[in-house]
């Protein structure tokens, strides 16, 4: 492998890490927007509860890869800045929102629980951020972001604002709250909200497979090199992927939510790899391919002197981290 | 209006509010690490309230500042995509380093904020080592890269405009890191210092005066005696600096219009484009080229030596200098009045013609770190790169740029002012509480 593949390998790692850890922090956005019935507060309160500590270090895996991308492929970030100015500009409000909102009613004058308009705007921006930042993956994927010359040519429009990006859209913002409420039935394992959470696992599951599957059935028509990644190289991480979704819905049915936990986070791993798999070597494509891409070696070189050295603070930090606040003894004290 | 004015009002809305939270962010684990440390030596109640108020605080300050920093992440490729595309590889590592920085940050932040009973007093207090530790790093790394667009170093330009020889490690150590960088995080302290110090002169004003207000005027003022000094120091090197390496920024600072030897500082005063001289300032012959080279009858560069379109807007930044240096000036006078009454009287000085200057720093603090910022900035237009790439070529063709500018700005007004009520609403609970 060159160094700039291994340098994408990391950035794709990091996209894997922000799914499956701050993919959960949206979804509980959405059933803090959806909370509902007798427990209505203390769904609400669990979510908070869930998040609070992490959702901060959870985000960062987006900053991390926005630098190591316009560090590692100025090139890929300066045209993908353009083609997906409008959906990312809209996904950046849902961000801004989504955290000083949710930091503002943990804060704020009334208690986490009853709903209030910080609570809506943190739910509602919740539901926005991964919806168009998922729109901006399907234009990518689907070969839709055209270059000539070093140029856009394919305009500000071009693959994320069709019906097929919008069910992408879909699909990341079900995703996300399967992930969450499959999480949070581990969070509130032998409390009266296991219940509340595991019923709402199994629905966001079924939405989230059947848009999985509409995806796949529409993208050889929709989205020809996204049909050809998946289906051709990836296709075994695929299958993995799929394998999975049976196993998560009975975990989730029959309450085993810490099956169903692994089987929903191997879902998301293996789709992102099975299209990372299928697309390699292109980075944007079928115009910018990683090579292309790539910045001159010193530079990337030193991403990876950086990234090495950082990792061995970050890893033991965030392990750290989660043994504190994802424990399940809570008399784990340090 | 066109792209390049739109881009430039929403990365200038963006960052102008990001810096008072980003600052913030490097300053007040310090102060919380000491307050908490002198709990756990003294056992003295009063240090650990004040470490806690200072965290409820905290997060929602670190909350604020890491999304409208997400935005300036994503702002600099949505706005300015050549710009990126051109300098990524170049300056990108700092920005990586500090994405390192961040994240611990971040994690050690999760830690503190919610393991006030989940981690014994000594480990809890150990986890605002790395978040005061990382938090003065993310200023350093980011400085960095701003240092490289004043001072652009690490590569060569080919021939058809293409990058060679990149050398990420000299463009992060460009030649204004050293001027640049200990300027900012000594005035990261400054602003801290200033803010803490006149929230408790406030309560001291009207009365409330205990135990903790006393000892958190006193970290603050201590906190700001001790950055303002190094923060006028820095900002001397600086100064001369940019005297050598900057000659139209200096020039607009100065408001010099014409090449001088023995060039006068212009105290105050608008520059006037069309008659070529500040109108209405104190002048005092000579101090310039002292202070600039040591020699009052050093030569100083006048704006008649550059080409109109390489000018930068000599009113904006003689102004914004004059008031960084004002306020910097009388944040240091306040600063010396009270540590000379503390050490002269051996007791709190409770004058309230003091207490009510100390309110003032606080703002005025924010204001010449802003001013700051505008003479960095605006001095070193027209370029984006310093004398390489120009920002009018810079911004993105995108659509949409107006409503974006006037959505963020909107976000940004309703940030600060529920920013200000929680905290405010936070104080009220905490006077209630004790």
């Amino acid at each position: 492998m060159s160094e700039a593949e291994i340098v994408a390998a990391i950035l794709w790692l990091a996209l894997t890490a922000y799914a499956v850890l701050a993919g959960a922090d949206f979804g509980g956005g959405v059933w803090d927007l959806l909370a509902s019935g007798p427990h209505e507060a203390e769904q609400r309160r669990a979510v908070a509860e869930a998040m609070g500590p992490v959702w901060e270090a959870n985000h960062v895996w987006l900053i991390f890869m926005i630098v190591g991308l316009f560090t590692g492929f100025p090139a890929a970030f300066g045209i993908l800045s353009m083609a997906l100015y409008l959906p990312f500009t809209i996904a950046l409000v849902g961000i801004v929102f989504r955290g000083a909102a949710f930091a503002f009613r943990a804060h704020g004058r009334e208690e986490v629980g009853a709903a209030s308009a910080w609570g809506v705007a943190f739910g509602g921006a919740s539901v926005i951020a991964p919806f168009f930042m998922a729109t901006g993956a399907a234009a990518v994927a689907s070969g839709s972001i055209r270059v000539s010359g070093g140029h856009l040519v394919s305009g500000f429009e071009a693959g994320w604002a069709t019906p097929y990006g919008l069910l992408v859209g879909l699909f990341a913002v079900a995703m996300c709250a399967y992930i969450a409420a499959t999480y949070l039935t581990v969070e509130t394992e032998g409390t009266p909200l296991e219940g509340d959470f595991r019923r709402r696992a199994a629905v966001a599951g079924l939405v989230a497979g059947a848009a999985a599957i509409t995806s796949l059935v529409l993208a050889p028509f929709a989205a020809p090199s996204l049909a050809h990644a998946l289906f051709g190289r990836g296709l075994p991480l695929l299958v993995i992927a799929l394998i999975n979704g049976p196993i998560a819905l009975v975990a989730v049915w029959r309450s085993r939510p810490r099956v169903a936990r692994i089987a929903v986070a191997a879902q998301v791993i293996f789709v992102l790899w099975a299209g990372a798999v299928g697309q390699w070597p292109y980075l944007v494509p079928p115009d910018l391919t990683i090579a292309d891409a790539a910045a001159p070696n010193a530079t990337l070189t030193a991403l990876l002197v950086v990234t090495g050295i950082g990792s061995l603070l970050l890893l033991p930090s965030l392990w750290f981290l989660f043994r504190v606040f994802k424990s399940r003894n809570p008399a784990a004290i340090y | 209006m066109d792209n390049v004015t739109l881009a430039r009002a929403t990365m200038g809305t963006s960052l102008a509010f990001h810096i008072v939270f980003a600052v913030l962010g490097v300053g007040l684990p310090l102060l919380m690490l000491v307050a908490e440390g002198l709990w756990l030596r003294t056992q003295d109640e009063v240090w650990l309230n004040l470490a806690r108020r200072w965290s409820k605080a905290f997060g929602i300050l670190f909350a604020v500042g890491a999304v409208s920093g997400t935005s300036l992440s994503f702002e600099l490729g949505l706005l300015w995509p050549r710009f990126m595309a051109f300098s990524g590889a170049i300056f990108g590592l700092p920005f990586s380093a500090e994405g390192f920085a961040f994240f611990i940050e971040a994690i050690f932040l999760g830690l503190y904020l919610y393991g006030w009973d989940r981690l014994t007093p000594v480990v809890h207090w150990l986890t605002s080592i790395p978040i005061a530790v990382s938090g003065a790093l993310s200023a350093v790394f980011v400085v960095m890269a701003n240092a490289w667009m004043n001072s652009p170093s690490g590569f060569r330009l080919g021939s058809d405009g293409g990058l060679l020889d990149v050398d990420p490690l000299a463009a992060a150590l460009n030649p204004s890191t050293p001027t640049e960088d200990p300027h900012m995080l000594v005035s990261a302290y400054v602003v801290t210092g200033s803010l803490v110090a006149s929230v408790y002169a406030i309560g001291l004003l009207r009365r409330r005066d205990d135990p903790l207000h006393r000892r958190g005027l006193v970290l603050g003022m201590s906190m700001a005696a001790v950055a303002i000094v190094l923060a006028g120091i820095t900002g001397d090197t600086s100064a001369r600096f940019i005297y050598q390496a900057q000659p139209a920024k200096f020039a607009s600072m100065e408001g010099i219009y014409h090449t001088v030897r023995g060039a006068p500082v212009h105290l105050g005063g608008i520059p006037v484009d069309s008659e070529q001289r500040v109108v209405g300032a104190i002048e005092i012959p000579n101090l310039l080229s002292l202070l600039a080279a040591f020699d009052p009858n050093a030569v100083v560069r006048g704006l008649d030596t550059f080409p109109p379109n390489d000018r930068p807007n000599t009113v904006l930044v003689h102004l914004s200098f004059d008031t960084m240096v004002g306020f910097g000036t009388l944040i240091g006078l306040t600063a010396a009045l009270f540590w000379l009454l503390v050490i002269f009287r051996r007791r709190l000085p409770m004058w309230r013609p003091l207490l009510f200057l100390i309110v003032v720093t606080g703002p005025a603090s924010v204001m010449a770190m802003e001013a700051g910022w505008f003479v960095t900035e605006f001095g070193r237009q027209p370029w984006i790169v310093y004398e390489v790439l120009r920002t009018s070529e810079a911004a993105t063709n995108a659509p949409a740029l107006g409503p974006t500018f006037l959505i963020f700005f909107a976000i940004y007004i309703g940030l600060a002012v529920t920013t200000a009520r929680l905290l405010l609403l936070q104080a009220k609970r905490n006077r209630a509480a004790a």
